[in-house]
């Protein structure tokens, strides 16, 4: 790992005189591109947000991963640039065109289109992971990140982007991570929880392992 | 745990989606134990086909959901309403009839229901019997279409369907003539798409404007307090606005905005309480 704490193959690169994280890999959603790298827009992205910020995400690059809510595959582009084989898991048929025209140009970037709260619909397919990514917007984000344990490695890391609103528009977003944060302890062991704002409003990162 | 507990996808030659079709309780090192299984030389031969069956069963979703399109909804919500009126209007034949014959005949489904099971003893019966059975099939096909759109309204327009229901979401394209012009509406028409007649009533002069059309079968009008109705329908009508406008544009799912109303609607119920 080098010692700014990126993954192998994320740099921090100045792209059109404009410094950021980017990736090797086709461009995906009008980035700006430098020969094979390309822009990742942290603003776009929480994962990337969560690496721009240095937090310690222990991600060395070249993990398999299970990607849970990839949406259109902004962000899971970017991680199938630098990591192993990808799992994309996606419900909504809509998305999942746009990520169809992303996982065309990867060869190692695999879409599900699957429900993440039940883990039965695809563990057929999904192998053992070392990273378990998590940007869902749905109520229940604590129980989808429990339910999808049973894919990390002993080893593994769980990276989540937790979205205050989506458990509870009316609550203060502080008590919701609170109440997240406690219902996934119950499995994993939290080693680094960070508010995403400003580039994600009412966001909380985390990493963590299972326990 | 099922049967099927230690198959992988690779192991399903049975069906033609074995990515869709397939379950599992636990995930297994599928790409060694397919390789050890012959299904592939090595890794990366494993990885391609994983490749190329996550793809292809995408895309067949993918391409379903591009078939179910917003007019075929619009034509099964109308005949939905066709078969409800008829099979209402026959149910009250039926036991009209009935009734000159049977002391025990009601005007409902299930007396309609029951004198379908029955074996006819004279010529009268006999068409009065038969009679029933085609109200029960179009009550049947009723239950059918009504599945349909629960089923298709939820792809076509995700948004609209998680906030209306999709009968309710699919009575708002319908009256709209499809989701693009649903799309385009400003949110004071959609609060009364439903109520045309009172509308024009108002217009011509006279009359009260409506407060809301066939939006007033959503519970966060019903369920409001008469004097409040009018904001409740003006609060919906412009979250199943932002909805089918995401829908016809984005499609993309966006749970916040279910929250959002349900927050309205709480404050605009609390002005009783103040």
């Amino acid at each position: 790992m080098s010692g700014s704490g990126l993954p192998e193959g994320v740099q921090r690169r100045s792209i059109g005189g404009e410094t950021g994280l980017a990736t090797r890999g086709d461009p995906v959603y009008g980035e700006p591109t430098d020969g094979d790298w390309r822009r990742w827009e942290s603003r776009r992205s929480k994962l990337g947000s969560m690496l721009d910020r240095g937090l310690d995400t222990g991600i060395l690059g070249g993990e398999t991963v299970l990607y849970l809510g990839a949406a259109s595959g902004t962000t899971v582009s970017h991680v199938a640039d630098f990591a192993g084989p990808t799992y994309a898991v996606e419900f909504a048929p809509r998305p999942m065109r746009d990520l169809l025209g992303v996982a065309e140009d990867r060869s190692r970037l695999f879409p599900l289109l699957a429900d993440a709260r039940r883990p039965e619909q695809y563990a057929h397919v999904v192998e053992p992971v070392d990273l378990l990514v998590q940007d869902v917007a749905t109520r229940g984000q604590a129980r989808v990140a429990l339910a999808n344990r049973i894919f990390l490695r002993d080893s593994g890391r769980l990276v989540l982007a937790v979205k205050a609103r989506s458990e509870d528009v009316t609550r203060d977003p502080s008590a919701v991570f609170e109440a997240v944060l406690a219902e996934l302890e119950s499995g994993y062991e939290l080693l680094v929880t960070e508010r995403l704002d400003p580039t994600h409003t009412d966001h909380l990162g985390v990493v963590a392992r299972p326990r | 745990m099922t049967a099927d507990s230690g198959v992988g996808w690779f192991e399903r030659a049975e069906t033609d989606d074995p990515v869709h079709e397939g379950r599992a309780d636990r995930p297994r090192e599928w790409p060694a134990l397919a390789v050890e299984r012959g299904f592939a030389a090595d890794e990366s031969e494993y990885y391609r086909r994983l490749r190329e069956a996550t793809l292809a069963a995408a895309r067949g979703t993918v391409a379903e959901r591009e078939g179910a399109d917003d007019q075929q909804l619009v034509s099964a919500v109308r005949a939905l309403d066709d078969c409800a009126r008829t099979a209402n209007e026959l149910t009250e034949r039926v036991a009209e009839w009935a009734g000159t014959r049977d002391p025990e005949a009601t005007v409902d489904l299930g007396y309609a229901r029951e004198l379908a099971g029955r074996e006819p003893e004279t010529p009268v019966e006999e068409r009065v019997i038969s009679l029933a059975t085609r109200v029960v099939a179009l009550d049947d096909e009723r239950a059918q279409l009504r599945a349909y759109i629960e089923r298709t309204a939820p792809e076509v327009a995700p948004n609209l369907a998680a906030l209306a229901g999709p009968v309710l979401a699919t009575r708002l394209v319908a009256l709209a003539g499809g989701l693009e012009s649903l799309a385009k509406q400003p949110s004071s028409t959609v609060q009364v798409l439903g109520a045309e007649e009172a509308l024009f009533a108002h217009l011509r002069g006279g009359a009260d404007p409506p407060k809301h059309g066939v939006i007033y079968t959503h519970e966060a009008v019903r369920g409001t307090a008469r004097e409040h109705r009018g904001s409740a329908a003006r609060a919906l009508a412009g979250k199943l606005t932002i909805a089918a406008r995401i829908d016809h544009y984005s499609g993309e799912p966006n749970p916040d905005l279910a929250a959002e109303l349900e927050e309205r609607i709480e404050r605009i119920r609390a002005r009783d309480a103040s």
